[in-house]
């Protein structure tokens, strides 16, 4: 109750202050989604972009200010910086501005909050809305004080009449009144050098909230009534639920079993006690199961294809049949690992649905979960509430669809958490990877004269789409999977360097050995790897200065060039052929690696020095040190940037070092921080970074660039250090132990 | 059955079999946000409570088994009031999603009651046991380095 309250007093109570914003909604019929297919990146809407003020934004009567933006808190600071972009586009104080939680009701369809997208497009009609706003407000303000608009001045929340002493506040002139005027195309948003907020550290909004325990999470939403669900899920994976046995359920009480087809659960009145039926429930389960694995970079190989496309196909690679410098990296399935497992809370009763959740999409899991419950979209309401760190397409969506079942089921509300082994066990898995790397240097032996890559990846977007075949709960209930777009293998698979032979083939893959989906920086991560590592090799294969051999190849990009330089400073950089064997001792080896790229060959720059040092003994891999250069264009807030960058190299190097999800036939065994470790405090590195503002550029990205150019520079960093090429992640000590090993015989 | 527990400075007559995890009666009974469930096998620290000065993870401790009185991240301060780890965490903006915040923040209090002027060795081995993922580690030790500074 108390959570539902505060709840109501920061959205619904405010909303009742103006009228709610007019969004037409899409009716449709019960199976069918509403609108076309909308891609993974949709960066600035959804299937209609509203185009009034009203729907984005509005002035309160107290001149307070709720923006209603599409794109969810994922963690990352972007409220915070959406309320910075409006309140320099509508000169009102930072502090006023609210971003109100994202909600089918209230909210515009601006797709899925992916792809590093929010502030690079997603913000752009926020701030087409908050100009057009105080333009409405001058308008009145003209109206009010007789004058013409040229002779009005606005800033702090106030206009006040050039020249004189007369001034009125926004909440005099427009407080509590819709602005429910079109956003005209041709209303300019400011100039940069006129913002007063944007491009200051401001502190997040929510972070006080969250130190002292009272933020609202998913996990904290509180329904009157609500019961505790659990799921079971079939073991071995893809069985069918032959039998179950509810007299093993002896002692607990209140305790309801719900079961249709595969897909089981259990709904109690408490949560300890749905956890110990959950644990204490006989369910007979049979076939299903995973075909073995003993080679993963075969088994990746070995799934059929959907079709072979080439990504860039220039010049002619044919010089490559013979003398080319070769190699085959691999890339494990890993997990999202959030702290916090999904969550779920729905409350379907009398032909309608409300469900809350963490999910990227409230649209789209919208009319997934009216086709699973055989509603129409428009009963059915989606509430966002922010859950643990969000990296990509988790088991969010999934854990509501199973709360919005057994709701169903059981004609109350239920909250369903995820158990930690059902979270490591189910949650759409970052793909794993293959991708074979062939080139040949020119005749001056310095410059890459021919280049072909070989991508084999699944489409790494498995997300609701409207559609109930893609959640877990659907595909348990054998409702179709339908067929997404293939997107995000290809992320980051052409580099940017200048290559006059180049090719890339993507061999699109019918989907994994594991189910999988997006995860952050999709497939940039493991091409990044195999791109900036394969750089690597041929600058060794051509005795050059990794740094001097990218430079070559970048010529023609001022950008890169000012970053390169940038990281060069920073990092004290000294030119080198590879495997130089910094310094070190017989046991301990130093090295350090550099990676480049620019993340989806249009967005932001990045660069690393990574230092490590080798345990040659043990194989132990140490990150010392991670010397990030950075530029993503205009600055929105220096502070979260880097926030974002330290969080991307940080779990980056988690995942180069430690990650790999573990599975047999009956499916995935690495089900806890045991046997799926990631890095803790004794093993972070120390990160330094340089930010190059570029305030005259458009916002670029920054949610996701960063993590793609770890792992090639700790590889790097292990091959300058020890002359060992790891081509293969995570670089466990076992791993690089052996492999020295074997380097050495 | 109703057992009787003492959490931030309140005696609280709850409902709940003995071997009912702490964190659930905290979360479900008491409903105190910020203890959170993150793994239930006390590996990942978001549920962390201080008793007796000491940190405890509470998903895996029966609340029958609490014999002391039990602080949460909610019992250290409020923002009129916060605990100087809370205050330094603000300062710093030491988190991402926050949802291990809590938890470290509790591991924090724990470790300056007992060392008040830690080494960075010795808050990265304090904390050695809470999980973050997305990655606020550096600024988590910031803060608890700072929060050391302002304790007179």
């Amino acid at each position: 109750m108390p959570v539902r309250s505060s709840f109501l007093a920061r959205s619904g109570g405010i909303v009742i202050a103006f009228s709610m914003p007019r969004i037409a909604f899409a009716q449709s019929s019960p199976t069918k989604p509403a609108g076309p297919s909308v891609p993974e990146t949709n960066p600035v809407g959804g299937a209609t972009v509203p185009d009034t003020v009203d729907n984005w934004l509005a002035i309160n009567r107290s001149g307070t200010v709720t923006v209603h933006f599409g794109k969810v808190e994922l963690g990352t600071g972007i409220q915070t910086a959406i309320a910075q972009i409006v309140a320099d586009e509508l000169d009102v104080p930072f502090a006023s501005v609210t971003v109100a939680a994202a909600d089918t009701s209230t909210t515009p369809d601006q797709g899925y909050t992916a792809g590093s997208a929010s502030l690079s497009a997603g913000a752009i009609p926020v701030r087409q809305a908050a100009a057009e706003a105080r333009l409405a407000v001058l308008d009145l303000a003209a109206a009010h004080f007789g004058v013409g608009t040229d002779r009005l001045v606005t800033a702090g929340g106030e206009v006040r009449v050039a020249g004189e002493t007369r001034r009125a506040s926004y909440a005099e002139l427009a407080g509590g009144r819709a602005i429910h005027r079109t956003i005209a195309k041709a209303t300019k948003v400011k100039d940069p050098d006129a913002y007063r907020v944007v491009g200051k550290p401001i502190a997040r909004v929510d972070l006080p909230a969250k130190v002292f325990g009272s933020f609202d999470y998913l996990q904290n939403v509180r329904v009157p009534g609500m019961l505790h669900g659990r799921v079971i899920r079939p073991v071995p994976i893809g069985a069918k639920l032959v039998s179950v046995d509810e007299s093993s359920l002896g002692g607990l009480n209140g305790v309801r079993v719900v079961k249709r087809d595969a897909f089981l659960g259990i709904v109690a009145p408490d949560e300890w006690t749905a956890i110990r039926a959950m644990r204490k429930l006989k369910v007979t389960w049979s076939g299903g199961g995973l075909a073995p694995v003993t080679d993963l970079a075969a088994a990746v190989r070995a799934v059929p294809l959907v079709n072979e496309k080439a990504v860039v196909d220039t010049g002619s690679v044919a010089a490559l049949d013979s003398n080319a410098l070769t190699a085959t990296y691999v890339w494990p399935y890993q997990t999202h690992g959030s702290i916090g497992p999904s969550c779920g809370i729905a409350d379907v009763r009398d032909g309608k649905a409300t469900v809350w959740s963490s999910t990227q999409g409230i649209f789209l899991l919208r009319s997934a979960l009216a086709m699973l419950l055989g509603l129409p979209n428009n009963a059915v309401e989606v509430k966002y509430a922010e859950g643990s760190g969000c990296y990509g397409h988790n088991g969010s969506d999934d854990a509501a669809a199973d709360a919005a079942l057994l709701s169903q089921a059981v004609g109350s509300p239920v909250r369903v958490q995820w158990m930690r082994d059902q979270e490591h066990g189910w949650d759409p898995k970052g793909p794993a990877m293959v991708i074979t790397q062939s080139a040949v240097l020119d005749a001056t032996q310095q410059r890459i004269s021919a280049w072909r890559s070989d991508v084999w990846s699944p489409s790494h977007s498995a997300r609701p789409q409207g559609e109930a075949g893609n959640l877990l709960a659907g595909k348990l209930l054998n409702i179709p999977t339908p067929k997404n777009a293939f997107v995000g293998g290809d992320r980051d698979a052409k580099v940017n360097y200048q290559i006059p032979n180049y090719r890339v083939t993507m061999h699109n893959l019918l989907d994994g050995v594991l189910h999988s989906s997006a995860m952050r920086g999709l497939g940039g991560t493991q091409n990044t790897f195999a791109n900036e590592s394969f750089m690597d090799e041929l600058a060794t294969a051509a005795k050059t200065d990794p740094l001097a051999f990218r430079r070559a190849h970048l010529a023609n990009d001022a950008r890169a060039l000012d970053l390169l330089a940038a990281i060069e400073k920073l990092g004290s950089w000294q030119a080198r052929p590879s495997a130089a064997g910094v310094s070190g001792s017989e046991c301990l080896a130093r090295g350090r690696g550099l990676s480049f790229v620019r993340y989806e060959n249009t967005e932001a720059y990045v660069a690393v020095i990574a230092d490590v040092v080798v345990d040659r003994t043990t194989g132990n891999v140490r990150v010392e040190r991670l010397a990030i250069a950075h530029d993503c264009g205009l600055i929105v807030n220096p502070n979260g940037l880097r926030n974002q960058i330290e969080g991307n190299a940080i779990q980056a190097t988690s995942r180069t070092l430690k990650e790999a999800v573990a599975f047999n036939t009956s499916g995935v065994t690495s089900l806890d921080w045991h046997s799926y470790p990631i890095v803790r405090f004794s093993e972070v590195p120390d990160v330094t970074i340089v930010l190059v503002n570029r305030p005259h550029e458009p916002v670029l990205g920054a949610g996701e660039a960063t993590t793609v150019v770890i792992a090639p520079a700790i590889g790097n960093a292990i091959h300058d250090a020890t002359g060992l090429r790891l081509r293969e992640v995570p670089f466990t000590p076992d791993r690089v132990a052996a492999a020295l090993r074997s380097l050495k015989a | 059955m109703s057992i009787r527990i003492t959490v931030n400075g309140r005696a609280h007559d709850v409902r709940a079999t003995p071997d009912t995890p702490l964190l659930y009666v905290l979360r479900d009974e008491l409903e105190l946000n910020g203890p959170k469930f993150g793994c239930g096998l006390g590996q990942c620290g978001a549920c962390t409570v201080m008793v007796k000065g000491r940190a405890l993870r509470s998903c895996v401790v029966p609340v029958a088994a609490v014999d002391a009185p039990v602080t949460t991240v909610e019992g250290l301060g409020t923002p009129a009031h916060p605990h100087p780890v809370q205050r330094a965490f603000v300062a710093e903006q030491a988190a991402q999603c926050g949802y291990c915040t809590a938890g470290m923040v509790v591991a924090s209090a724990a470790l300056l009651a007992e060392h008040p002027h830690p080494s960075d060795a010795q808050i990265r081995q304090a904390l050695d046991g809470n999980l973050c993922r997305c990655g606020s580690h550096l600024r988590i030790v910031r803060a608890v380095k700072s929060a050391a500074g302002e304790r007179v």
